[in-house]
């Protein structure tokens, strides 16, 4: 049994499809959304290095620690703007929030 | 390569089960716990395929870091959880509808990619750059510090930015709290911190 490239590949797209799946099941739980989002980002660092390894080419991961980088950045203002928006308004229900619509 | 295969197998399953348990976990400190565990699997991912250093960055960066981070603020907001959990039968099938679609699509590509695509023939092992005398560190390292360097930087100032973004967003002045203002110690001139009075008998010196 060898484990190729589509070995990783299909774990790849199984965990891609789960975040994607998180973030319409959780729509009210925006916690929850942003670590979907994180998910979906391994997936794609899953993919990156898999094809990296498998043409011998170490810019795959290269780009898959800017993904890191940009995925951490992210999670950090995120999880800001979350704070903030709690301290304003109690909760964290995002469904109804429409504070920017004036 | 049995072995390989049953490490793969392993890690592989326990990838996608706590992915799965992270976004149907009840308890959001308990999901951000799955997520922890996700991210330590597909470091062991990482280091099957033989990318040892970007799984070593994915423990320190995502465990160390960012799951730590949520979990800081999963825990500091006081919010009622189970109300927020109210639709998830109702958007269950709506989410599973969307993730067959896209499931099957990618199963679609997959299969028509490597079947004639580019990565055609790829039943092949996944060579781990072994046959280099270089480490995976050092190689990322020869050409992340050379061809690389200007996107490095530009990655640091992404984080810089980050990092006062999140800064400036959640400091808050409260008021009636006193702080020290270096920039009025500092223009404090013996002509303003000093002031020579003459009081009257029985009266204080200012009110």
């Amino acid at each position: 049994m060898i484990i190729g490239l589509a070995h990783y590949l299909a774990v790849a797209a199984i965990l891609f499809t789960i975040g994607v799946f998180g973030i319409f099941v959780n729509r009210k739980n925006i916690i929850v959304i942003l670590m979907s989002i994180e998910l979906i980002l391994l997936a794609v660092n899953i993919n990156l290095v898999a094809f990296s390894v498998y043409l011998g080419n170490l810019v795959g991961q290269i780009f898959a620690m800017f993904v890191l980088t940009v995925a951490a950045a992210e999670a950090a203002v995120g999880l800001a703007i979350l704070v903030t928006f709690f301290r304003n308004r109690g909760d964290i229900a995002v469904d109804d929030a429409s504070m920017m619509k004036g | 390569m049995a072995l390989q295969a049953i490490a793969f197998y392993l890690m592989a399953a326990v990838t996608v089960a706590a992915g799965f348990c992270v976004v149907s976990a009840r308890n959001p400190v308990h999901s951000v716990l799955w997520l922890i565990l996700a991210f330590f699997s597909a470091a062991g991912l990482f280091v099957l395929m033989g990318a040892e250093f970007l799984a070593m960055l994915l423990v320190v960066v995502y465990v160390g870091a960012v799951a730590v981070l949520f979990l800081f603020v999963v825990m500091m907001l006081d919010v009622d959880f189970a109300a927020l959990r109210q639709g998830f039968a109702r958007y269950m099938p709506l989410g599973l509808l969307i993730g067959a679609f896209l499931a099957a699509e990618m199963v679609l590509v997959a299969t028509t990619v490597s079947s004639q695509g580019a990565a055609g023939h790829s039943e092949g092992p996944l060579a781990s750059g072994k046959d280099s005398a270089l480490s995976n560190a050092e190689a990322i390292g020869r050409v992340l510090y050379t061809d690389y360097i200007y996107f490095f930087q530009a990655a640091g100032l992404v984080l810089l930015v980050a990092m006062i973004g999140a800064i400036v967003l959640t400091l808050r002045h409260k008021p009636g709290v006193k702080r020290q203002i270096i920039m009025n110690q500092v223009l404090r001139t013996p002509k303003t911190g000093m002031k020579l009075v003459n009081p009257n008998r029985g009266e204080g010196i200012e009110g």
